[in-house]
This record gives structure tokens, sequence and C-alpha cells, in this order.
């Protein structure tokens, strides 16, 4: 037992410098020895083995050989140009080897018993040449192609992948995924150590790729599917935000925007890097609420990003103008930053790693996505859950405040269809309407609010030309249903 | 036979292993008995030399690069099969299953 403890401890890990899979593996590939990448043609195999060789001679002091079945330097150069690698830069400054093998059977003959010394002199060479410690084969199983003799090649490949562990080589091997196994020509007996599958679907006419550590011998790793994404930027994970929920909690307090609905939070507004739901049906007013806050936050200077799933920003501009808010002096001030988007123009993944890229470029105090249910829309519940996971979790981790308006579809299925999410969000805030004699009246009141003894009056209000404004409660006031002890406290 | 059209041959092998030490006799004779005074071997320990190994597409060893005359072929194993040795370097028409006298 003592023994396993020990081994467990003692995997070192060589950084992938991929942002995402280095956190779903807890710190990279297992150190000098070969972990499999498997997918099928297009999955990006050769994208990630490049970007590891690349991330580890740029950041890690690594240099790596690339040993390329299938494409020549010309040509893989060409390939990640586009992520931002420079292929001849690092070769002329022997930070990276690649080194092309072309086997094509129709010009081979075989004439009696071989070995495959050639693949370990050639590899030692580059090796030595760069003082390499990655090595990327790709894809190796082509050999198949080029060589009869099968048995020879993998009682070779068994040495070759020995000699790699023997010699401290972190390598990745790519292969294409065969039938009912990982790899076309069952590699995966040989590299026991870890194995990634790499998998490209489409859904709805929406692509998504995902990754997944299907296997990492002595260590911990997550097992789910992943996201990730491959644009300019290169290859990123999801989730880019660690697996743990070990965000600070802030205990300091933001206004809401309006006084009234701050009092109904004991008196002083949300948590400061808490999450806030702001739900209703169509024209209830959720995000007239959502601008009173943008707008008190950028009168105290905190910077704030809208992003906005239904609207333009000038419409959003506006229709708020007409309520008494104005938003646009903010915008030109520069504290506040709109980020339209069509909800069914990318995958949710893609929406999601661009309001990453928005709120790392921007850093704002501030996110709120209005509203948060057309984005359920281009995905599954399972899907969204998870990207909202994510999205919450990055959010709180960088200490900004995210309001998110969900539309319901009518007040019977009000709290059903934010079961989901529900539980992601700190505080919940319903805006409804009641018809009554011919006159309708809308009301709020706060649902639930972690970590604060909050109001469960709801109160009515009305929307005028000066924004949102809170009405006094009736004498027999409505108490708020559905929430247990938390409901019975109030504000003082 | 105009120079242009000698054999330009490279045996790439490793040391003095039994299966090089059998390619590189095979490889000599063969070039002997058919192509004497119109051939150029150059064999490669890749032992001693690593660097050149890149120069040709070498996984397997022994390997006969026959670079000239044209097509270039590859020629992997130890060269017992004298038949399939010979048609690759063009010096037969088709392989002869059965032994030949």
């Amino acid at each position: 037992m003592t023994k396993n403890k020990r081994d467990w401890n003692e995997i070192g890990k060589a950084p992938t410098g991929i942002p995402g899979l280095d956190d779903i593996t807890y710190g990279g590939l297992p150190a000098g020895r070969p972990t499999l990448v498997s997918g099928g043609p297009g999955s990006g195999k050769t994208l990630l083995g490049v970007s590891f060789l690349v991330e580890g001679a740029q950041r890690f002091n690594e240099p790596g050989v690339l040993l390329s079945f299938e494409e020549n330097a010309d040509e893989l150069a060409q390939d990640v140009r586009s992520l931002g690698y420079d292929l001849h830069k690092l070769c002329e400054e022997k930070k990276l080897l690649v080194d092309y093998i072309h086997v094509d059977r129709s010009e081979i003959e075989e004439t009696g018993e071989y070995d495959l010394e050639g693949l370990f002199v050639r590899l030692e060479h580059a090796i030595n040449e760069i003082g390499a410690k990655r090595v990327m084969l790709d894809t190796i199983e082509t050999l198949f192609g080029g060589l009869k003799d099968t048995g020879i090649l993998r009682a070779e490949l068994r040495r070759l992948f020995r000699w790699l562990r023997d010699r401290k080589m972190t390598t990745v091997v790519t292969a294409e995924r065969g039938e009912n196994q990982f790899t076309r020509q069952g590699l995966e007996e040989y590299i026991s150590d870890a194995v990634i599958s790499l998998d490209h679907r489409v859904h709805e006419q929406i692509s998504t790729r995902r990754i997944r550590v299907v296997k990492y011998r002595g260590s911990t790793h997550g097992t789910n599917e992943y996201p990730f994404l491959i644009n300019r930027d290169g290859i990123t994970v999801l989730p880019v935000t660690s697996l743990l929920l070990e965000h600070d909690a802030s205990s300091e307090r933001v206004s809401t925007g309006l006084p009234a609905l701050d009092d109904m939070l004991a008196g002083r507004g949300y948590y400061r890097a808490s999450t806030i739901l702001m739900s209703g049906s169509a024209g209830t007013g959720k995000t007239t609420l959502s601008a009173h806050f943008v707008d008190a936050a950028c009168a105290r200077g905190e910077k704030c990003m809208y992003f906005l799933f239904e609207e333009s920003p000038q419409q959003m501009i506006r229709n708020m103008k007409s309520a008494g808010i104005d938003l646009k002096r903010w915008v030109d001030k520069g504290l506040l930053t709109f980020h339209a988007d069509r909800p069914n123009r990318h995958g949710l993944e893609t929406h999601l790693l661009e309001m990453h890229h928005a709120v790392e470029m921007n850093d704002p105090d501030v996110v709120v996505v209005d509203p948060i249910t057309n984005l359920m829309a281009v995905g599954t519940q399972t899907d969204v859950r998870s990207m909202l996971t994510r999205v919450i979790d990055f959010l709180k981790t960088r200490g900004v405040t995210a309001l998110f308006t969900s539309l319901t579809s009518s007040s019977a299925t009000l709290e059903h269809t934010e079961a989901m999410i529900s539980s992601l969000m700190d505080t919940w805030v319903l805006v409804a309407f009641d018809t009554v004699e011919a006159q309708r009246t809308r009301h709020l009141f706060v649902l639930k609010s972690r970590g604060m003894p909050h109001s469960d009056t709801v109160v009515p209000f009305k929307i005028t030309s000066q924004g949102f404004t809170l009405l006094p409660v009736p004498a027999r006031s409505v108490r708020s249903k559905s929430r247990g002890p938390q409901t019975a406290r109030r504000p003082k | 036979m105009t120079p242009g059209d000698k054999y330009v041959l490279r045996l790439y092998v490793t040391g003095l292993t039994p299966r090089s030490t059998r390619a590189i006799q095979a490889v000599r004779a063969v070039c002997e008995e058919f192509l004497a005074g119109q051939y150029d071997l150059e064999i490669i320990d890749v032992y001693q030399q690593p660097a050149r190994i890149t120069e040709d597409q070498i996984v397997a060893i022994p390997t006969l690069v026959k670079s000239r005359p044209a097509p270039e072929r590859l020629l992997i194993g130890d060269m017992s099969d004298r038949q399939r040795l010979l048609y690759g370097l063009g010096l037969a028409l088709a392989v002869v299953s059965s032994a030949a006298p």
C-alpha cells in the first residue's frame, strides 16, 4: 500500500501548455513516458501534438523532435501557422527538429529479414542533435501501410516505446481511431501510460470537438468529455478554469441599482463576485432591472460587460433611455462594453470562449448575460449546464459579479425551466405580472439569496420614464411561496 | 553502357550484425555478377554515421537504395530472397516464387 502511494506521488508531469488540458490532467502528460492521442480524421491530433512540442520548446525549455510520417516540415509549418506557431523559426533555433519519413509500399521491395533499427537511429540522432525532451510520432501506424510484415512491426514498435521510456522522452503518439478500439493496429496495448481520445461531432448542425482522458496510469484525471476549440489562439480545452470549487467568497456588497431592491437584500444589495439570476416572462422588465444594476456599477466607476443575445446595443441603449437610464454615457466613457451575438451563430463552446476572451480583454467588474435562455436553445440541457458552470466558475474566480436574465415562457413553468441552472445562482430575483381588473400589475420578489437574510415580500413595481419604481407593499402583504425556513427571515 | 546509366546504390546497415553481413554479401554478389564495372555501391553503417540516415527514407535495416537508374526503389531486408533483390534492382522482369536454378 505504501509503495503504491509513493508511486502515485512520484509521477512527474510534463505540461502541454494547452489551456485546460493541463487542468484536466492535473499538470500535463506523464513525463518521460508515451501518451497515445487517438481520434478520427480531422479531430485535431496533429495540432494537439504540435502544440505540445511548440509550447514545450517555447515555454518549458524542452526541445522536441517531430517524426512525421504524413506531412513534411513545410506542410506542417503551413498547417500550424494559423495558430501563431512558427515552426521554421523554432527549427532554426534548434528547439524543434522535424524529420519527415515517407514510406510507400509501392517503392519498397522486401527481400528478407529486417528490423526498424533505422527508425531508432534516426530518432536517436534527432534527439541528440537538439537535446530533445519531447517527441511526437505522427502517425506511426502509417508504417503498417508501408511494410508487409506486421509481426516485425509490432515487435519493433513495442521495442520503440520501451526505448522512448528508457530515454525518458515525453512522447505523443498520434493514431487514427479504429473500429471498436482506439487505434487501427491496437497500439493501446503497447502504450499503457496515458490515452487521450479526440472526437469531432456534429449535433444539430453545430460541430463540437471533444477531448477525453481515457486513461492515465498513476494519476487522477478528469474523466468527462470536455469540449475543445481550435482557433487562432491554438487549442483550448474547456474548462479553462479549475475543476475545483475554490474561489474566494467576497463579503463586499454591491448595489442592485435600486435602493428599494437593496433593501430587500438585507439593505445592501448583492454580494460582489456572486451570481444573480433575474427571471420572468417576456416584458416583465428583466433587462431594465439589469440596466439599473449596470448603471449603478458604472456610476461607481466599475467596468461592465453586457452580453446581448436578443437585441443590438443600439436598440438596448434606445430602449433604456425611454426608461430614464442613460447607458450611452458609460459606453462613451469606456466603462460599458456591449457584446452582441446571435445565439445560433456558434456552438455553445465558441460562445463560451468568446465570452472568456471578451472578459479577459476587458477585465470587467460586472458581467450581464441577457438572456441566458437564448443560449440554452443551442445546446442540450447537460451542455448548457456544464457550460454555465464553467462560465460562472471563471467569472467567480476573477471576482466578477455576474447577472443572468432568464426568459420564462409562462408563469406556470416559471420555476421549473430554471431548475437546472438555479443551483448555480447565488441570488434569484423573479419578476412577474398579474392581470387584475384589466390592469397588469408587475411585481418582483427575491426567491433566494445565499448568505443573507432577504425579504420574502412580493413587491409591486412600475416601469416609468424614470425606470423602476418599487411601490409600497399593500397592507395585506403577499408572502412568497415555495421557500422553507429561509423565507421566514426578514430584513430589519 | 554510358556513365549516366551507372547504377548508384546505397546500402544502409548496422555494424556487423549477421543480418547486415548477409545483406552486404548478397548485394555485392549480385552487383559483381550482373553489373560488374557499372555500379557504385556505398555501404553506410548508420551506427558510425547516424547523420547520413536522413538522406534517404530509411526506417528498416538493412535497406538498399537504388538511386539510379530511375525510378528510385528501396529494398529492405537481408537480401536473402535473391529473386526479389534482382526484381527490385530491375535485373529481373518478375519475381519467380519458386527458387530458380
